[in-house]
């Protein structure tokens, strides 16, 4: 019983973390058109501690599931090497609210019996942070955000959260929801031989639609922009300079 | 129309978040109510009494809410909700964990660290980690929304607002808590701070981010930040960490010291009112951020800085 422990860990594709945002002049969003997309930096570290739990004997298997257009199977794949043993795609065509994946989540948690779901705390692309408290919420699971330590026993989890001011350390009884924080631990790079070996694990594919879930977004994005500028600074040549400008130019001290 | 805001508190003290929220919920023009949840809270009820602009406080006292755990403080807030047509928190941790809770057990989306109110009904807010600008416009019957603190003055404390009392009694499985490690320092809060003197990679070690930035914060009465390779490479804890992953703090005056200026890391400062940026690299893009920026060794200039002030 003890091994036979489930995880799910959702993963998201979004723009890769090191490529310039550009903002479309008309105002209708960022612009994706040929450029790279990754897996979520939080998402990947859910799938590493998911992937550690499994080689430490405590987890039987790992699914990622991913909601998305087909390329989101690249972003499985990349999952599948790290260690996942099979994965899913929801599909879906256009953006998927927070809400939504939070009930196509339920809906698989329903078919897939998984015993703890871990996943990043927020997509870098929309910075919502909403998902994984949404599905513990619509579970009526436990859930532990932020995680930046996960200790699991039996059927009780211990986590370590960064909060503000510190660190605070819960435990919870499965099955429960984690997020995962940036200090969980350093995501693996996968390996030549396993990316090879992921092409061979299941994939499973689906539709969104067949989960009975409502896909139109609620809220309306009315414009994207581009932040307001600052206005250019200067260069000062030293430390006394820098006083006075702070003293009496911005008046700031 | 009615607003409640969740007030963020330690079960000790009314945290500053809480007035800032305020302030975003008179922006959204309906009276407004806020709510604490907590146990032995009486004294954070009347602080949230005296927030200006609050017309009620609902208090709601019962042992599972003593340590903020975010399950039975998220039934809590859906309790009382039915009379509210925009439930807010401060996006801190706190409101983080609980507020998208609150939106899903409501069937509702969560409008996450509105930076402005345009409307009743419609938001701006960062994304991409601030690298873009949305409006939204939510028309739900009910708005559940987080509030970037740092985007927001708080409101003062002349108010006198009844505070009254809410049974409550949860029912969903919940988390345990079993500790909380404080990360120290004493000086002042890194969110709300109106100076804050930051500390990156470029300091070379624990003892010298101490032996620097230090003295000049002390010197400024200023918070301690961070940047995330300041924080990967050991020279502060965690939660100094001013970023999109981190604290987004928007003081009076930011000085970097040996930041080079990462998307993430201007993701958490660039809105602060003035920025210095001390560092030897002339090509550092925190330059391109800065009001005024030396460049110069830190070992020399910051230390020379701490003294003449």
């Amino acid at each position: 019983m003890e091994n036979a422990v489930k995880i799910l860990v959702p993963v998201k594709r979004v723009l890769d973390a090191n490529v310039a945002v550009r903002v479309k002049p008309d105002g209708t969003g960022v612009d994706l058109t040929n450029l790279r997309m990754s897996m979520n930096p939080f998402d990947e570290i859910a799938v590493e501690e998911a992937a550690r739990l499994k080689e430490a004997g405590i987890v039987q298997t790992v699914t990622a599931v991913s909601i998305g257009p087909a390329q989101a199977t690249d972003t499985l794949r990349a999952a599948l090497a790290m260690g996942a043993d099979d994965a899913i795609l929801v599909k879906a065509d256009g953006p998927v609210e927070p809400l939504a994946v939070a009930k196509i989540l339920k809906a698989l948690v329903e078919t897939h019996q998984p015993d703890l779901v871990i996943m990043g705390k927020q997509a870098i692309d929309g910075d919502s942070g909403q998902v994984a408290q949404m599905l513990s919420a619509l579970l009526g699971w436990p859930q532990a955000t932020f995680a930046s330590k996960v200790e699991m026993n039996g059927s009780i989890v211990r986590v370590t959260r960064e909060v503000d001011g510190g660190l605070e350390t819960i435990e919870m009884d499965l099955p429960a929801v984690i997020s995962t924080d940036l200090r969980l631990n350093n995501p693996r790079r996968a390996s030549l031989p396993s990316v090879m070996q992921a092409k061979k694990k299941p994939l499973e594919e689906i539709d969104a639609a067949s989960l009975g879930v409502a896909l139109e977004p609620t809220l309306r994005i009315a414009s994207t922009l581009p932040p307001p500028g600052r206005k250019p600074g200067s260069r000062v040549e030293s430390v006394s300079e820098l006083i006075d400008k702070l003293k009496n130019e911005a008046r700031v001290i | 129309m009615t607003t409640l805001i969740l007030a963020e508190h330690d079960n000790a003290a009314l945290l500053g978040a809480t007035a800032r929220a305020v302030l975003a919920a008179l922006e959204i023009g309906a009276p407004i109510h806020v709510l604490v949840a907590g146990h032995n809270a009486t004294g954070i009820a009347q602080s949230a009494a005296k927030l200006e602009g609050v017309e009620k406080v609902l208090l709601i006292d019962h042992e599972s809410l003593a340590h903020g755990a975010p399950e039975p403080v998220s039934e809590a807030v859906v309790a009382v909700a039915a009379a509210y047509s925009h439930l807010g928190a401060p996006a801190t941790t706190y409101g983080k964990s609980i507020m998208p809770r609150v939106a899903a057990l409501l069937g509702v989306m969560q409008v996450s660290e509105i930076t402005k109110v345009l409307s009743a009904h419609s938001f701006e807010r960062p994304v991409y980690a601030g690298a873009a600008i949305e409006t939204v416009e939510a028309t739900a019957d009910k708005i559940v929304f987080t509030v970037r603190a740092s985007a927001f003055d708080a409101v003062g404390e002349g108010g006198s607002a009844p505070v009254e009392t809410v049974e409550f009694t949860p029912t969903m499985r919940t988390s345990r808590f079993v500790g909380r490690e404080s990360a120290g320092g004493g000086g002042p809060d890194l969110a709300s701070a109106k100076i804050v003197v930051s500390g990156g990679r470029a300091l070379g070690s624990a003892e010298q981010f101490n032996a620097i930035i230090q003295p000049l914060a002390e010197k400024l009465g200023a918070a301690i930040g961070a940047s995330r390779a300041a924080v990967d490479a050991g020279y502060a804890p965690n939660d100094w960490q001013v970023g999109q992953t981190g604290k987004v703090v928007a003081p009076d005056l930011y000085i970097a010291v040996g930041i080079s200026g990462a998307i993430q890391h201007l993701a958490g400062m660039k809105n602060s009112k003035v920025i210095v940026a001390i560092d030897k690299d002339p090509d550092a893009p925190i330059f391109a951020v800065a009001d005024y920026g030396l460049v110069a060794d830190i070992f020399e200039a910051v230390p020379e800085l701490t003294k003449a002030l």
